[in-house]
This record gives C-alpha cells, sequence and structure tokens, in this order.
C-alpha cells in the first residue's frame, strides 16, 4: 500500500468513526427527549409491555404464536398500550442482559417466552420490584414475577390417537429439543395417546439439543424415517420436520401454529397454542392492580391449545375419539395420565384408575413403556 | 442392511455442503489467502438463493444466484486483503460477521416462505441396485457436483500449468512475482472462485437441504468447513472425505439416539466434530507431509515492489 492511498484510508476510517459516533448520540438524544415529553402530552400515557422470543417472529412456529399474542394485546388495548419484542434472544447470559435493558427503559411487564429465560429473568426480577415479570413453561417465580404454561401434553396426546391409526409400520418418531420433563410429557402423552388405539406402538426418541435449527431438524426427521418411522411429531420450532416427512412420503404434525401449508400430504394436524387469551388477562390484572404471583396452566379447557386442522385421510373413527376426548377435556372429565401407566424398565408410575394432578405431571423424569432408550442426563 | 445403506446416503447428503464449501477454501488457501469470512458467505448465497428460488422456481437459477452472491462478496474480501493488504484473520471475520447481520436483515421477509417441494431427486434403473442403489445413487445432483469439483480441482492444482501457477503464488509469492506473474490478480481469482464455491454450498443448504430461510441456517458449516481445510492438509480428496465423514457421524449419532443407545445425547451431538479432528489429524501426523502441503504464505500479505 502506497502512503497516500495509506493516507487516504486512515482518514476514510476516522471520518466514518465520528460520523458514527455523532450519528448514535443523535439517536441517544431523541429517546432521551421522548419520555420527557409523553408525560406533558395525553395522560393516561401507554403501559409499556415487552416480549422476547427464543426464535425469529417469523418461525411459523413458537415464537409465531407469542407474536400473534402480543398483536391480540394491541388490538384490544389500542393506544393503552405500547408494546415491543426483541427475537432470537439467546438462552443464557444474553438474555439477562436484554431483560435488564427492557426494564430500565420502562416496560411495566416483561414476557419471557422460553424456559431457558428462567434463571436470567429471576436475577433481573430482583433488581427491578416495580416491574412485573411473566415467564413461560418454567417453574422458578417471584414476588413479581410469575409463571405461565400451556398443556401441550393434552394436544400430543391427541395427535398420538391420530398416529396410532395412521402409522403402517407402527413405529412413530419424536424429534426432541431438550430433555426437559414438558417435552418428556408431551412424549409420554403422544405414546400413550397411540397406544390407546393401537397397542403395538413403539417411539423413536431422537434429540437435537435446540429449540430452532432447521437443517438439524430436518436430518433428524430423516434419520427417524430411515429407522421406519411413518408418523413424527416434534418439539422443535420449525417446519423443517414437516417438510422432510413430506419429502419422502410421510406423516407428521404441525407444532405451536397451522403448518398444513409447509406438508399438504404430510400433514395430520396441527397442535397450535393461542396466547391472546393469557396475555390480555395479564394486562388486565396488570391494569387493574390484581396482578399477583402464580402459576397459571391452561389447556384445552380454556382454549389455550387445541388440535386443529385434521387431515381428510384421517378415518373417522380416529376424528370421533379426538372429539370426545376434546370434550372430556373442556368439562374437566377426561384427564391424559390416567393409571396403569408404566415407564419403560418396568416401573409402575401410576395405579390402576389413579388420575394424574400437576405435582405428578410437572415431575415426569422417565419415558413410558413403549419409548425406546433412555432419557439423557441434564438440562 | 437397507438401513445401512439409508444411513450412508443421509452422510453423504449432509457433507455435501461442507464438502462445497471446503473446497472452495481449499482454493483460496492455496493461493495464500485465508478467508475466515465462509460463514458470512454462505449465508449471503443462502439468502441469496432462497429468494430467487422462491421467486423464479428455478433451482439452476438459485445455485448460479448463490454462486455470483458468494463470489461478489468474496470480491471485496479479496480487493480489501490483496490491494490494501488489510490483516487477512480480521477482515475474513468481519466478513463473516457483516455475513451474518446483512442476510439476517435481507432475509426478514423471506422467513415462513417455503419452496415448492420436489421429493426426493435419485438416478432413475441405477437406485434399483440393492444396497448400492439406496447408497449412491439417490442424491440430489449437486452431490455429484461435489465429486466433479473435486475431481476437478484435483486436475487442476495437479495436472495443469495454471494450477502450478496457483500453488507458486501460494507458496512463494514474492518469486512468482519475480517472474513475471500476477500474483494479485492470479490470488483475487482464487478468491472469487472459492467464494462462488462457498456460495454455491450455501444455496444448496437453503433450497434443497433445509429447505427454508431462516437467520443463522448455515449454524457454522461455514467455520467446520474452515477447519476441514485445515486438518485435511490441503488435498482436495480429504476435504471430501472429511466432509463425509462428519456429515456421517452426524447421521450416526441421530441414528444411535433412535435405537435408544444409552449415551447421553449432548456427548453424542460432539461426536462427529471430535471423530473428524481425529481421524484427519491422524492421517496428517507426519510433520514433514504438513509442512510440505501447507502453502507457506498463508495469511502473509504480498507487497509488490518491496
Amino acid at each position: 500500500m502506497t502512503l497516500r492511498s495509506k493516507r487516504t484510508l486512515i482518514q476514510l476510517a476516522a471520518l466514518s468513526l465520528v460520523s458514527t459516533t455523532l450519528a448514535l448520540s443523535g439517536c441517544g438524544k431523541k429517546e432521551e427527549a421522548k419520555p420527557a415529553a409523553a408525560p406533558a402530552a395525553a395522560k393516561p400515557e401507554p403501559i409499556k409491555a415487552a416480549w422476547i422470543y427464543v426464535g425469529p417472529v417469523g418461525d411459523a412456529g413458537w415464537s409465531y404464536a407469542h407474536d400473534l399474542g402480543r398483536k391480540a394485546v394491541e388490538a384490544k388495548f389500542g393506544d393503552g398500550v405500547k408494546t415491543s419484542i426483541v427475537e432470537k434472544v439467546p438462552e443464557g447470559a444474553d438474555a439477562e442482559r436484554v431483560i435488564r435493558d427492557l426494564a430500565q427503559q420502562g416496560n411495566k411487564i416483561i414476557f419471557a417466552t422460553s424456559f431457558g429465560y428462567m434463571d436470567a429473568m429471576l436475577k433481573v426480577a430482583g433488581e427491578f420490584p416495580d416491574v412485573k415479570f411473566e415467564h413461560a413453561t418454567g417453574y422458578k417465580t417471584a414476588p413479581n414475577m410469575r409463571i405461565y404454561d400451556a398443556s401441550f401434553y393434552q394436544d400430543t396426546y391427541m395427535a398420538g390417537v391420530i398416529a396410532g391409526t395412521m402409522t403402517k409400520t407402527n413405529t412413530l418418531g419424536f424429534v426432541g429439543s431438550f430433555p426437559i420433563p414438558e417435552v418428556l410429557r408431551n412424549i409420554n402423552a403422544f405414546t400413550l395417546g397411540a397406544q390407546s388405539v393401537n397397542p403395538k406402538i413403539k417411539t423413536k426418541v431422537v434429540w437435537v439439543n435446540t429449540w430452532f435449527d432447521p437443517p438439524k431438524e430436518s436430518e433428524a426427521a430423516q434419520s427417524l424415517i430411515n429407522q421406519g418411522a411413518d408418523v413424527l411429531l416434534q418439539n422443535t420450532d420449525s417446519t423443517a420436520v414437516l417438510q422432510t416427512a413430506e419429502k419422502n412420503g410421510k406423516y407428521a404434525f404441525g407444532w405451536d401454529s397451522d403448518m398444513s401449508a409447509f406438508g399438504p400430504k404430510a400433514h395430520l394436524a396441527s397442535a397450535v397454542v393461542n396466547w391472546g387469551p393469557y396475555y390480555i388477562k395479564a394486562m388486565e390484572e396488570l391494569k387493574a392492580g390484581t396482578w399477583k404471583t402464580e402459576r397459571t396452566v391452561w389447556g384445552v379447557k380454556e382454549g389455550l391449545n387445541d388440535l386443529i386442522k385434521i387431515n381428510d385421510v384421517v378415518p373417522e373413527a380416529a376424528k370421533k375419539k379426538v372429539e370426545t376426548i376434546k370434550a372430556g377435556l373442556k368439562d374437566g372429565s377426561f384427564e391424559v395420565f390416567t393409571g396403569p401407566v408404566v415407564d419403560n424398565t418396568g416401573k409402575e408410575r401410576l395405579p390402576k384408575d389413579a388420575k394424574a394432578d400437576q405435582a405428578w405431571r410437572d415431575k415426569i423424569d422417565f419415558y413410558v413403556k413403549g419409548v425406546e432408550g433412555k432419557i439423557p442426563s441434564g438440562k | 442392511m437397507n438401513e445401512l445403506a439409508l444411513l450412508l446416503a443421509a452422510a453423504i447428503a449432509s457433507g455435501t455442503p461442507v464438502a462445497l464449501a471446503g473446497l472452495g477454501l481449499l482454493l483460496n488457501e492455496r493461493a495464500g489467502v485465508l478467508n475466515l469470512g465462509a460463514e458470512g458467505l454462505m449465508l449471503m448465497a443462502a439468502v441469496t438463493g432462497f429468494a430467487v428460488a422462491f421467486n423464479t422456481g428455478s433451482d439452476g437459477w438459485a445455485f448460479a444466484a448463490g454462486a455470483a452472491a458468494g463470489a461478489l462478496a468474496a470480491a471485496v474480501f479479496g480487493w480489501l486483503v490483496i490491494w490494501l493488504n488489510t490483516n487477512q484473520y480480521a477482515t475474513g471475520l468481519a466478513l463473516s460477521l457483516f455475513g451474518a447481520g446483512f442476510s439476517a436483515f435481507v432475509g426478514v421477509g423471506l422467513v415462513g416462505k417455503k419452496l415448492e417441494d420436489r421429493g426426493l431427486s435419485e438416478v432413475p434403473g441405477l437406485a434399483e441396485i440393492p444396497f448400492v442403489g439406496p447408497m449412491l445413487f439417490q442424491q440430489h445432483p449437486m452431490a455429484y457436483m461435489a465429486l466433479v469439483v473435486m475431481g476437478g480441482m484435483v486436475w487442476f492444482l495437479y495436472r495443469t500449468r495454471a494450477g502450478l501457477v496457483l500453488r507458486s503464488v501460494g507458496e512463494s509469492p514474492e518469486s512468482a512475482h519475480a517472474l513475471g506473474y500476477p500474483v494479485r490478480l492470479i490470488r483475487l481469482a482464487a478468491v472469487v472462485a472459492g467464494g462462488a464455491l462457498c456460495g454455491v454450498a450455501g444455496a444448496f443448504l437453503s433450497v434443497v437441504y433445509a429447505p427454508m430461510w431462516v437467520e443463522g441456517l448455515v449454524a457454522g458449516r461455514g467455520w467446520i468447513a474452515l477447519a476441514l481445510t485445515t486438518f485435511a492438509t490441503w488435498r482436495p480428496a480429504r476435504v471430501l472425505l472429511g466432509a463425509y465423514l462428519f456429515g456421517g457421524v452426524t447421521m450416526l449419532q441421530f441414528h444411535l439416539q433412535g435405537e435408544g443407545v444409552q449415551v447421553a445425547s449432548q456427548l453424542l451431538a460432539m461426536l462427529p466434530y471430535l471423530s473428524t479432528i481425529l481421524v484427519l489429524v491422524l492421517i496428517s501426523r507426519n510433520a514433514i507431509w504438513l509442512r510440505v502441503n501447507m502453502p507457506a504464505s498463508l495469511g502473509r500479505p504480498f507487497h509488490p515492489g518491496h
């Protein structure tokens, strides 16, 4: 490099550095001006609410469903609420920084939509006693932090009923994210549902150790198909498993949102979740001052989750059974985990005719009979 | 037996994008330029390829677009590193980061979009052969392309004059310059060609393998390809071997999980990386062999006239 071109480059770099600093400081000033102006303007000022997602909003799955819930809040409260989101927040130290940032920005309620945000949120909750924190699918609480959850296992049980009817190889496949109780619960419910119509089925499980990684989910699905599974269910957040099933001429289910468009022939049904009603309830409690720490677990009964868009190829008998189960869930007469439940080492986990309660369901750390393999240790 | 054939077939499919990127990087490194921006190149090509495939419905154009995107980004990298002599490592890392952010930004509108289902591709007739058929002949054309590229690269590097010149630029650019060869142009050509191959690999991921676009789709495969090139001591056939080995163990660990093998899935997930490193290190343990094969001027800037 000649001396002259080197000098030009240094000048260019200095200029860009200076202009960037100016631009950023200008941005900063603008943000500071806004909150100062807001109280002087119309009262009451909108409540600021924030959501953080583990994946992109466009994943057509988990995070997308949460975002629809947030939009329901905006539709209901209009100008009374100002929402913001941060997507693709990694679980761990980064999450702590993002949550703290949101709290400092004036958000009065923050929703963390993934299990792995639990500890990060707990820590920040201790630092901001005036802000309300809501954590999805976790189990730790604080005076200003509470938890909410859906009952996905109800959907996977119904999916199991359909899978047990449709399988020709009697082998079902499950693409699992992390071996946490929620996912184990889903696997067990899936297997029990299938066994209720077809006692011969067995379930193979493959863990991808991530909530969202489409190529990996594809590979896991392909591996299951190569091992003989012809109906797949997933606990991961993208459409890759369904698309792989479509490519191979097998069946699969949509997860977290209606994925029927991604695999028209392969799609048997979609387990969807509708967070809108819960988020609206949380905002109303915040406004009314009745927000308190508790654990809310909703399911088919409250309309939080459901199994929809059942493919026409599914026989009428199976569809009717699913409808009966739904009715039973809605009026509280049906419990997915009803004894006898035996795990795959032969130990009895629930005696005959006993119905599982929330505590039993939360502590699932085993596979039921029919699921192959051992649960990997660790989170 | 059929399961084994399917496993091997899946290994080849999984290893193809890494192989293509690795071969592209090999070309770069043989000319003496270390391109750490492989991940960024693949991401930019993936989003471009997907956008083209989504809007035109043609895979061919998608691959061409991916190659073009990779080549273009690599050309910018090449200009910075070869003419302005910026630090190759830092610039490569900057390219990686830029590629990640840029592809995410540009691809926002493409997330959740779906391409037409292409079904399984197979070679008619040959795919019926028991065992060998499902293993070798039910692959996407790109898998065979990887083999062709490897063969072409071996021929080019070791059997043609142009390849010899390229290698000499990588060994000693000063000598090549003294002999009158346009060292900078040759390096740029290698960088652009390598970038195009990385681009094809990226487009393959988003158009055929996933097939979808989402931020971070490449998930580290660019870095794996970089490591592969080094561990394979810059020999094209070994890069291919390493890529298939990596893909194979990835699929194997899923298979083992499905069979109910009593090893933690997290440990199994480490297997592809460990085994690939192990095998390639064993193959390349001869220190003299390593020195002979490493391009001597790798990573060092070239100043004509100094």
